[in-house]
């Protein structure tokens, strides 16, 4: 077992929350989480931010939440639409609950450059 | 027109607290209690008993009674169940009219419901299992601070628990060396940590002292991770005087958290400093030093499902709850039957998880269920199947313990964490698949791989104390 990191001292990651810590994930794992969102009822929406504002409670929408949305087709071209018209802005995907008054679901689908 | 007379004397208990026609109110009061009476005493007349006692009663009749309407004040035994597999004791249900009790007091409810009737002489033991507090109770009382929902919003933290550590070495360290243990956790990628619960203000290293590091932890580690990071500084003082100074502080530093301890710091110290909270804009973290002498033994004391509930009244946003897996005691089945009582706006009745009544919460908010004590990586998969997205799973020497410290430890955690949830999103039995999921995941976190390598044969594998009842 190496007693310390090999490439010098830890470093301190800048991260996005929920799912920050894993690697980017492939088309299919998304379309996996969209799946899941829509299967436990909540409504799938879209907001993106520049990165320097990232810390901001409130992120711009990306149209309205999409109310009554089942096709996981749809959610996958709205994100990428977004991410085509701010490719420099971070994309995140929520679920609303409105059981909860809270959101399921939210992580950053596109990462922006800073 | 009266028609009774005084008669002086002692009366069986059975003739006036025995009712087993009576059908409970929905504003009544409902409790459960387990009594093991002395040997030779009718059932009866100990459910009686413990009603009277728990109540209106005394020993003797005396003529001030004919004063009151006691018919309307009187607590009433109107059940009684055998206890499953158990032959010496059973079940008496009672119920107390919603007069006998302040608005917004637990303290009052439980200084009458588990007051001088546990150490009545004809009672060899007794454990009060539920209570049923009707909604019209529950609307007198202040509850949590903020509640799930709200904790969410402020910290913008969704769709998993939660990840925190409580500092290590418990006691000893100086403020500035716990500052620092503080910091290294928060910027590896846990989103809370906690003082222990022996930490208040010892003469190793003062509140004050302790609190300005850690607030410098925090902002740190905010700027430099983007994300939203607490600790639970706590506020458990000798007085309330002392307690509420530390609480403003701990505001003044910046935590959005403070922490107290509900059963030694006392239910009329917890709701007032709930009142703070929720004045101030803070969370409150409920630790429970204590539970274990009152809930563990199975027919004497009160089960953690009652001091639960009376937490949630009480008020507080988080409450450690045991974590099933992990070093200290807590049956699967029953921990799940009170993490619903935290969480949940109605719980049904429900005997496989200890829940003797059905229980409708309204518009109260919900409390987190902290999982802490033992836990490491490899239980991740199983803490996020038992304790589902609203807990805080805190891993103190599974944090700090970590070959590379306390930041690299941190987000080994946060790793499994999030591998545990992006899988069961995916439909994966997490569980059942944790070694392949853990595995997968420490291909692109060295972290992880050394944590998983470092915890591989740890296990708290002993029977639990305090079972559920069942035959």
């Amino acid at each position: 077992m190496p007693l310390q990191n090999a490439t010098g001292d830890y470093q301190t990651k800048s991260t996005l929350e929920t799912f920050g810590f894993l690697p980017p994930m492939s088309q299919e794992e998304i379309y996996d989480q969209i799946a899941y969102i829509l299967a436990q009822g909540w409504t799938p929406a879209i907001e993106h931010v520049h990165p320097s504002q990232s810390t901001d409670v409130y992120w711009t929408m990306w149209k309205l939440p999409f109310f009554g949305q089942q096709e996981l087709e749809d959610v996958v071209s709205e994100l990428e639409a977004c991410h085509r018209s701010y490719p420099d802005h971070h994309v995140r995907l929520l679920g609303y609950d409105s059981y909860t008054q809270s959101q399921g679901a939210c992580f950053v689908v596109f990462q922006g450059r800073i | 027109m009266s028609v009774k007379k005084y008669d002086a004397g002692v009366k069986e208990y059975r003739d006036m607290y025995w009712t087993p026609d009576y059908v409970p109110l929905d504003t009544d009061l409902l409790a459960c209690f387990k009594c093991t009476g002395q040997p030779g005493v009718p059932r009866e007349e100990v459910a009686a008993a413990v009603a009277a006692e728990s109540s209106t009663g005394t020993w003797s009749t005396v003529w001030s009674e004919l004063l009151t309407d006691l018919e309307y004040y009187k607590g009433r035994a109107y059940r009684i169940e055998d206890v499953p597999g158990d032959n010496e004791s059973f079940y008496a249900f009672i119920a107390y009219p919603i007069d006998l009790f302040e608005e917004g007091s637990v303290v009052n409810v439980l200084t009458s419901l588990v007051g001088n009737v546990f150490g009545f002489k004809a009672l060899r033991h007794l454990r009060l299992e539920d209570i049923r507090f009707p909604i019209a109770y529950i609307k007198t009382c202040g509850g949590p601070p903020a509640g799930i929902q709200l904790e969410r919003d402020r910290l913008g933290k969704y769709g998993r628990p939660m990840l925190g550590a409580t500092i290590k070495p418990k006691l000893g360290l100086s403020a500035k060396n716990y500052g620092r243990a503080v910091y290294e956790c928060l910027r590896g990628g846990l989103d809370m940590t906690k003082d222990d619960e022996n930490v208040n203000s010892q003469p190793f290293m003062r509140w004050r002292d302790r609190f300005e590091f850690v607030g410098e932890a925090i902002q740190k580690a905010e700027q430099e991770t983007g994300e939203r990071k607490g600790h639970y500084l706590n506020v458990t003082a000798p007085d309330p005087e002392q307690m509420y100074e530390r609480a403003e502080f701990a505001k003044e530093v910046g935590s959005p958290i403070i922490m107290h301890d509900f059963l030694t710091g006392g239910f009329t110290a917890n709701t007032g400093l709930a009142k703070w909270c929720r004045k101030n804009g803070m969370l409150l973290h409920i630790h429970r030093a204590m539970h274990a002498v009152i809930d563990r033994h199975p027919k004497h004391g009160i089960h953690f499902r009652v001091l639960a509930k009376c937490l949630r009244l009480s008020g507080g946003d988080h409450l450690h709850t045991g974590t099933v897996v992990g070093k200290l005691e807590g049956d699967r089945q029953s921990t799940l039957g009170f993490v619903d009582q935290l969480r949940e706006s109605f719980v049904p009745e429900d005997r496989s998880r200890g829940v003797f009544f059905d229980q409708d919460w309204g518009s109260m908010p919900g409390v987190m269920a902290v999982a802490s004590g033992g836990i490491h990586v490899w239980h991740m998969p199983a803490l996020v199947t038992i304790f589902g997205d609203d807990s805080m799973l805190q891993f103190g020497g599974g944090t700090q313990g970590h070959p590379w410290g306390n930041a690299a430890g941190a987000a080994a955690n946060r790793v499994a964490l999030e591998a545990s949830v992006k899988a069961r999103n995916q439909g994966r039995e997490i569980e059942k698949e944790a070694r392949d999921i853990l595995t997968e995941a420490a291909r692109h976190s060295p972290e992880l791989a050394i944590a998983m390598e470092t915890w591989k044969e740890i296990k708290f594998e002993f029977d639990t104390v305090d079972k559920l009842d069942v035959g």
